[in-house]
């Protein structure tokens, strides 16, 4: 009995040495010196030098000097952006879908966060130092949003980026009336089930998010002295009357799209952003004028019948018409290459570098409301960036390091040394008792899947997927 | 020494001078007749238009040679007629203008479904990928292929003239076709109608008839070694099927030279392997673990067939096996996560340059089913940044996968006597930021046009 406990702690102790990361080495300053630096509001700075103190960008110019102790980082012949900035993302995230009902607003992704969740660490090799945690698809109103910063090894308290405004999660189109999926014996039709039915259900909602509101509202004026009973699935849908919680809408049609902005100019509010927005370019004049933004992928298209419109020429029609336009990843394997799906903005209409670079940067930044502390390389923002080997919109570059508030969390270097680290661990892993093959006295190994992450999304399309 | 540097610098720049009279006048000339080629009719006419073409003052990539700087290529007959600085253009030909640009040969994408699937989620009427039934090897690509699907021309447009399409269903899936993204009827995009055989290798973990499975979230455990027994029986049930095949062949040919022998009955499924039972044509075995791609080396050897790995995650790992079974790798894993948590964050991106270190041939391919086939130059890209060479990511995209397809003599080059397969492009075509500005396909000047950018033109200026 005592030599299983002490081979179970000696497990346990290897297998958390192994799953959980050395939190990333703090520094009081670090000076990046001279880089090309490409600042997403100010253009491209040649041979710059960039100070981060206590997490803030303080200085950017030539020839700075390094305050003693700092972390210096020479980046001659390579180039810098800010960190990117990832507005639709289920990175992270235990479960995606409350797919039972169709209004989940009482849900969190807050609640769901997986600090050890290795696609964190291969995001930060992508250059992605920020991302919006979304609920998934399956309902017309989703759970609540988390904003966080990819803080990979530090304790999950961490990540979310505390004054980072709170969200929530709609969605309209094929997943929220479960078309997309094999009906299974059995399993009784969910309403909505057309899009006529998805709208009714957000006006519903939001007729009794109103009641809601009526009633609280003639409490606290005393006009009643009866207390209504506190409501979690409408109290989110309070907040986004008020204008204190952002909507990000998954959808495709553009007729749908509209259709939710009417019932928001109904009800008072503004939608932050349509996510996806395929078609948003059919309808960019409405969008403009209402100051929405859109979240979109580059020139995904066709996978399925309300993306079979979508063209990659989008983000150039609506940046024409002078819509915020992000460019997101909603894939932990998309998110490591968003740089090149911004490059491409620049192929499909020809919108200028800056601009493009934006729609990974500043754009989401100014999205999900966060651009006072990130998105741009600025004087007083965070030092959040990414060292590129080359152009981060040529396909031949590589992310060299990349750093969160003048913390270093990836560095193509010590990854290098980690492997090597990680190669010895697994040798010591596999000589332990328990895990020698069945032969020679060992359990049943479980037989590893073949595409278990890559695999990952799709599999939530069993509830009602998200993309 | 020096002075006559000197002189030749100046005689250069006096060249130059030239040429750029030259150019301004050509531009003036023939830009009238680029303009004159755009409004042909080739705008309504989606699959181009035949003709002689000279691409004048071009970088000539060739990919097989050197690059040439300044250079011509003559487009006659459906061929490439002429390549190089000092050629001739043939009276009559439409001169194309190259100046600042680049020409390639078209890029081929070796693991595609193009064709067979428009909508693949949620719009099963539009899919045609998976025929019911384990073993299908009568089921042929060819006939299933679309060719008005929008993803030929989506595809085209940005450089990718020619994909193989497989289906994918059951453990023999059927054959695979390999065609040019131009032409009305299949036969009409068709290289090669029959390529090869697709076979979902039996694997021992998930995936595949007979795989150990064990469920995508941490399912229930499996003892290995049974997981193992049961790709085994797995493979012992294709051998079979391979010598049923076998055995049926002799029967025919044995009544061939004695008819007084019992007719033997026609079997479709096994008739049609008999190319590929005989190495004649090759097999695609999708594989992707090092003991999945092992256990293919060892039913390639032993059958004594033609094998192809479709996939090939971990390929660099038995390139020993692969190279002793003169067995290529199709690999399909830019755009994949790596499998295993503790597997390095560029694991699938490192593999191409590791086969290229361990001798194994290889080129990079989406393994797409259509939309995203348009990204195949910077898949091959990504790899460049991870380890493979600039030219041989260029080349894993074009004659790499020319080669593997049996086609090194007809494309992925600009040689004479290839397939006109021609992209000009304003600069590297694996980039993502370079733009396409001709296009040819067997030796047809194509327009530009696609779904894409009909739609841009619908909604571009709404106001």
């Amino acid at each position: 009995m005592k030599k299983i406990t002490v081979y179970f702690a000696l497990l346990f102790l290897l297998l958390s040495s192994l799953r959980l990361p050395v939190a990333a080495q703090s520094k009081n300053s670090v000076l990046i010196k001279n880089a090309t630096v490409m600042t997403a509001v100010k253009g491209t700075l040649e041979s710059t030098d960039i100070l981060v103190e206590n997490g803030k960008i303080t200085k950017i110019g030539k020839g700075l000097a390094a305050p003693a102790g700092a972390n210096v980082i020479d980046a001659t012949g390579k180039y810098v952006t800010p960190g990117i900035i990832d507005c639709h993302s289920h990175s992270m995230l235990d479960a995606i879908n409350e797919g039972a009902f169709s209004v989940t607003s009482m849900t969190r992704t807050r609640d769901m966060l997986n600090p050890t969740d290795i696609t964190i660490y291969r995001a930060l090799a992508g250059g992605v130092t920020s991302a919006n945690l979304l609920h998934g698809s399956a309902n017309s109103i989703g759970g609540q949003n988390t904003t966080v910063k990819f803080k990979w090894g530090h304790a999950v308290e961490d990540y979310p980026i505390a004054d980072a405004p709170p969200g929530i999660k709609f969605a309209m189109g094929e997943n929220v009336r479960q078309t997309t999926q094999a009906p299974q014996p059995g399993r009784p039709l969910r309403y909505p089930r057309t899009r006529q039915g998805t709208i009714q259900t957000m006006r519903d909602a939001f007729v009794r998010a109103r009641d809601y509101k009526q009633s609280w509202d003639d409490f606290n004026a005393g006009r009643t002295k009866v207390q209504p009973r506190t409501n979690l699935e409408l109290q989110p849908l309070v907040e986004v009357l008020e204008g204190k919680r952002l909507v990000h809408c998954h959808g495709y049609r553009s007729d749908e799209h509209l259709n939710l902005m009417l019932l928001a100019d109904e009800f008072g509010f503004k939608i932050a952003t349509l996510q996806h927005g395929l078609e948003a370019y059919k309808i960019a004049p409405e969008i403009a004028k209402r100051g929405t933004g859109v979240s979109i992928f580059t020139d995904s298209w066709g996978y399925k019948l309300e993306a079979y419109d979508a063209i990659p020429y989008n983000a150039y029609i609506l940046w024409k018409n002078g819509v915020n336009v992000s460019i997101n990843s909603d894939s932990d394997e998309r998110m490591r290459r968003l740089n090149l799906d911004a490059a491409k903005v620049e192929k499909y209409g020809g919108v200028p570098e800056q601009d493009s670079l934006q729609m990974i940067t500043l754009n989401p930044a100014k999205q999900l409301g966060i651009d006072k502390r990130t998105g741009s390389i600025e004087i007083g923002k965070d030092g959040d960036l990414v060292v590129w080997s080359d152009h981060p919109f040529s396909v031949f570059s590589r992310v060299e390091t990349t750093l969160i508030e003048g913390e270093v969390y990836f560095d193509r270097k010590k990854d290098g040394q980690l492997r090597l680290d990680m190669a010895k661990e697994r040798e010591t892993l596999e000589k332990l008792d328990v895990n020698k093959a069945p032969a020679t006295g060992g359990g049943p190994p479980r037989i590893p899947a073949t595409t278990r992450q890559a695999e990952r999304d799709d599999a939530e399309y069993g509830d009602g997927g998200h993309r | 020494m020096k002075a006559k540097v000197k002189s030749q610098r100046a005689k250069l720049k006096m060249q130059n001078a030239k040429c750029f009279l030259y150019q301004c006048l050509s531009v003036l000339i023939c830009g009238s007749i680029s303009v004159h080629a755009q409004n042909d009719g080739a705008e309504q006419n989606k699959t181009g238009r035949a003709g002689t073409f000279a691409i004048v003052g071009a970088r000539i990539v060739t990919v097989s040679g050197a690059t040439i700087e300044n250079g011509t290529v003559v487009i006659k007959d459906g061929k490439i007629a002429a390549v190089g600085a000092g050629v001739a253009v043939p009276a009559g030909a439409e001169k194309i203008d190259g100046k600042g640009l680049s020409v390639f040969p078209g890029m081929i994408d070796a693991s595609t479904n193009m064709g067979l699937a428009e909508i693949t989620l949620g719009l099963a009427a539009s899919v045609d990928l998976a025929e019911v039934g384990d073993m299908n090897a009568d089921a042929r690509a060819i006939k299933g292929i679309h060719p008005h699907s929008a993803h030929v021309n989506v595809t085209r447009v940005n450089g990718i003239t020619t994909v193989l399409s497989a289906p994918t269903g059951g453990t023999i899936s059927g054959q695979a076709a390999i065609i040019n993204l131009n032409g009305s009827t299949p036969d009409e995009m068709a290289v090669i109608k029959d390529f090869g055989l697709v076979i979902n290798f039996p694997s021992v973990a998930g995936g595949g008839r007979g795989g150990g499975g064990g469920g995508r979230f941490g399912g229930p455990a499996i003892d290995f070694n049974q997981a193992v027994q049961r790709r085994d029986q797995a493979v012992e049930d294709l051998k079979k099927i391979f010598r049923n095949a076998e055995a049926y062949l002799r029967a025919k040919a044995a009544y061939a030279r004695d008819k007084a022998l019992p007719y033997p009955a026609t079997d479709q499924k096994l008739e049609v392997m008999a190319p590929y039972i005989h190495g004649e044509k090759p097999i695609i075995f999708s594989a992707e673990r090092e003991r999945d791609i092992r256990a293919v080396a060892k039913f390639v050897g032993e059958m004594k067939v033609k094998g192809i790995i479709d996939g090939g995650q971990e390929a660099w790992k038995a390139a020993d096996d692969l190279k002793k079974n003169n067995i290529p790798v199709v690999y399909t894993h830019i755009y994949s996560l790596p499998v295993r948590e503790d597997d390095a964050y560029d694991y699938l991106f490192e593999a191409p340059s590791k086969m290229q270190a361990a001798g194994v041939k290889f080129c990079i391919s989406t393994g797409n089913t259509g939309p995203e086939v348009r990204d195949l130059p910077y898949q091959a890209g990504i790899a460049g940044a991870f380890g493979l060479s600039k030219d041989d990511a260029l080349k894993s995209v074009t004659l790499y996968a020319a080669e593997i397809l049996g086609l090194g003599d007809k494309m992925g080059s600009i040689d004479v006597g290839k397939i006109a397969n021609i992209v000009v492009a304003d600069g590297n075509i694996l980039e993502s930021r370079t733009k396409i500005k001709y296009l040819f396909i067997n030796g047809r000047l194509l327009p530009l046009t696609s779904r894409h950018t009909e739609l841009f033109d619908s909604f571009k200026d709404r106001k």
